[in-house]
């Protein structure tokens, strides 16, 4: 029983002082953030401190949030360590107009298509990434879908009628 | 030294009179030995009871159509005990699932290469429709890129539904004109597709 | 093309590698995904993959629709085993809006879920039996497969895309009908899933085909976030139903098959296994609701007003039934704000929601961890240098839905 998150976040603070911050508590499951710079040295430590041993890279995706001015968009990374079975989430947030982010695809393969799919979907750029294409859309599209500001429909469509949608 | 036959040695008499159905004969005027009828309506016959379906099975229909093709629901009963995968051996185009854009190149590709006379059936919501996927990746409905002769609703559409799409199909096979294909008007209706 | 290694190997006989095109539509009913191969002679040089060719955007989707909108979605994922999808997504909900549910509720879903998972199991055992040119097994599990979805029919109405279950609990309590053909299904299919077994599992053929191919070792497993079946077929014995228990999964004794090699026949083998510890889970979990009596028997959802819709014959006769039905559909209700992640066992691993509330009627982000998507990225390791026929047949075994593959 030597895992919980108040170590966790013991440990972090210890290592990397200010830089990681927001600690949140989310129904059981530990939260920060890291600035996106240090998000590969976050992971890294996070791989390799034995006390810690986050191996498992279980999740990997974006999020839109439109209203937070410099803060658009955040990737959020789901982490689990088997053998103490603790998971934490660690969250980075980029800017809409400069999206670059550092790959974890060398440190977890699984990050390898989770990135693309993340950029397919917002449009971050992962650098480094071996691969980055779209994914899962057709390749010429020219907008990323998952951005709050587009709308979910095909505009081109004709047959729908929105009106009767209640969307007119 | 032979062994006894065990098995099969009081065989019973099968009472057919009840057990096996027939079809009506086409209209026609017979006689012995001989039997005659309009080309189309025999061509017909044959063609709608032997009919080679391709699976086109991306997505839930596709499962449901594996129950029909299994022995409770049995398609093969219709004559299409044979499934190929290969347009160019099959009439009958079945597509079962979700055709998003990014396939329906793919899909026409696919129809393109079928060779006349074929048929295309769509079996559920998202080929008829897009179904409850109304987004910017999901094609509306394969009756954009391609023509279709029967839809079969349902959301998947239970495998007696797929049978009673199949057996609609049937009913536009035995009544087709073998003159159709060569027509103005089918030439027409590919044209509104593109296709020559 | 730009990451495909088109250089032969040492001690090859060709002069340049072919280009085979395993397309998306390709025959059986696998699922629409691409591989373009280069081969030399029969062996794999390299692969390139792609997928997205049946993406209907499901997360977006997600983002317009009201929380038990979003049930017949998850349906879609992974549409073999739909129940486990649902109740997934049913257990985030009440994780977010902390709802708890009465012990008959969690007994019941399990009843459902392993059903869901034996029926998961079959379609990607007797697929493979299918690739390697078996295809009686395949058609004699269909009539198993049928007596599963009777059961669902009588629960909930439908057969494979099942919507089961609402936020809470059911829709409706088990009828005893339902009883009778999950009596009927404990009885009948033992004799069938062992005859299943003596066809494959010690059949000679079966065995030198699937032996040796596609194998991965667990570190490589690990950090390609494999999970469920195809992880434990590699030694690892993660699984999400003991780990972190979800719907009173603890009250339950049951044994986790792990594999050695990780190759086609240890997942042949551990999905076989798991097909029997189902059955075994399905056993107890029927004696446990058995065991509730009288007023406790009709328990069949929790009491949770704010989210559990009345019964429409309150709605029209008494008030209060009038009003919480008006506020469920309009949505004023007050949703909590809150990020949370619950994952379930699904049929190929972990399968994880990761909801982010706003307060608003409908999810402000929904994320799905599709165990499918993780673990295909693999593909290309476990067939490289291989014969072109493995590889088909590690397609198979490694139980790839498209629908979950890409969302």
């Amino acid at each position: 029983m030597g895992l919980t998150n108040q170590y966790i976040q013991e440990k972090l603070v210890e290592k990397f002082a200010d830089q990681v911050c927001n600690f949140e508590d989310t129904y059981g499951m530990l939260c920060f953030e890291a600035p996106k710079e240090q998000n590969l040295k976050i992971l890294q430590y996070l791989f390799d401190e034995p006390t810690l041993n986050f191996q498992f890279l279980t999740d990997l995706c974006g999020v839109n949030f439109p209203d937070d001015k410099g803060r658009e968009l955040a990737v959020v990374y789901h982490l689990h360590n088997l053998k103490e079975n603790i998971r934490i989430r660690f969250k980075v947030f980029t800017s809409i107009d400069q999206t670059d982010v550092f790959t974890a695809s060398k440190l977890y393969s699984s990050a390898n298509w989770m990135e693309r799919e993340t950029y397919d979907f917002y449009g971050i750029n992962f650098v480094g990434h071996a691969n980055l294409k779209r994914i899962l859309n057709v390749d010429e599209m020219d907008y990323f879908p998952l951005r709050k500001e587009y709308p979910l429909e095909d505009q081109t469509r004709i047959d729908k009628d929105d009106e009767m949608f209640g969307r007119g | 030294m032979s062994r006894p036959v065990r098995y099969n040695i009081h065989p019973i008499e099968a009472k057919t009179s009840d057990a096996i159905g027939s079809i009506a004969s086409p209209d026609g005027f017979g006689g012995d030995g001989f039997f005659t009828a309009k080309l189309s309506d025999v061509v017909g016959l044959a063609r709608k009871n032997s009919l080679w379906p391709l699976p086109f099975a991306t997505s839930c229909c596709g499962i449901e159509f594996m129950g029909t093709m299994g022995s409770h629901y049995d398609l093969a009963r219709f004559g299409s005990e044979r499934v190929g995968f290969s347009p160019r051996q099959c009439d009958l185009l079945m597509v079962m699932g979700t055709i998003a854009k990014k396939m329906g190149p793919v899909l026409r590709q696919v129809y393109l290469q079928m060779a006349e006379p074929r048929w295309v059936i769509a079996v559920g919501a998202c080929a008829s429709s897009g179904g409850i996927f109304d987004t910017y990746s999901v094609l509306q409905g394969i009756d954009q890129i391609i023509p279709v002769d029967v839809y079969v609703p349902g959301c998947p559409p239970r495998p007696e539904a797929i049978l009673d799409g199949f057996m609609k199909i049937q009913d536009l096979v035995g009544e087709e004109s073998i003159r159709r294909r060569n027509g103005e008007q089918y030439k027409a209706l590919l044209n509104g597709y593109g296709i020559q | 093309m730009n990451n495909h290694n088109i250089a032969l190997p040492e001690g090859s006989i060709e002069r340049q590698t072919t280009t085979l095109n395993v397309g998306p539509t390709h025959p059986a009913t696998h699922g629409v995904f691409q591989n373009i191969m280069e081969l030399d002679g029969e062996r794999i040089v390299s692969t390139e993959q792609t997928v997205g060719y049946i993406h209907r955007a499901f997360e977006k989707l997600a983002e317009r629709r009201p929380l038990y909108q979003v049930t017949p979605l998850t349906d879609r994922l992974n549409y073999c085993s739909s129940p486990i999808n649902n109740m997934g997504w049913h257990l985030t909900c009440e994780k977010l809006l902390g709802v708890a549910t009465p012990k008959r509720v969690d007994y019941l879903r399990i009843i459902i879920m392993e059903l869901a998972r034996i029926s998961d199991h079959l379609i990607c055992n007797s697929i493979v039996g299918v690739d390697t040119g078996a295809y009686t097994g395949f058609l004699y599990v269909m009539q198993s497969r049928e007596l599963i979805y009777e059961i669902y029919e009588e629960v909930c109405g439908s057969r494979l895309t099942t919507n089961i279950g609402r936020i809470g609990g059911f829709e409706r309590n088990f009828t005893n009908t339902a009883f009778t053909k999950l009596e009927k299904f404990l009885k009948e299919y033992p004799k069938v899933l062992a005859e299943f077994e003596g066809l494959f599992t010690r059949n000679r053929i079966f065995m030198e085909r699937t032996i040796g191919g596609g194998a991965i070792s667990a570190e490589r497993a690990l950090n390609y976030g494999f999970t469920g079946p195809n992880l434990r077929a590699a030694g690892v014995d993660y699984d999400v139903r003991i780990h972190s228990p979800y719907s009173s999964y603890e009250d339950f004794k049951f044994d986790v098959p792990v594999g050695k090699t990780g190759d086609n026949y240890d997942r042949y083998l551990v999905r076989n296994q798991e097909m029997w510890q189902s059955l075994s889970i399905i056993e107890q979990a029927y004696q446990k609701v058995q065991q509730f009596k009288g007023a406790d028997a009709e328990v069949y959802h929790a009491d949770v007003p704010e989210y559990y819709l009345p019964k429409k014959e309150d709605v029209y006769t008494k008030m209060e039934a009038l009003i919480w039905h008006f506020k469920i559909i309009m949505g004023e209700i007050d949703m909590p704000k809150g990020e949370v992640y619950q994952s379930v066992e699904g049929g190929n691993g972990e399968l994880g929601f990761y909801l982010i509330s706003d307060g608003g009627r409908t999810p402000f982000r929904l994320h799905f961890r599709r165990p499918c998507f993780i673990y295909y990225q693999a593909y290309p390791e476990l067939i490289t240098g291989g014969m072109l026929s493995d590889a088909i047949v590690t397609m198979s075994s490694l139980n790839l839905i498209a629908g979950e593959l890409d969302a």
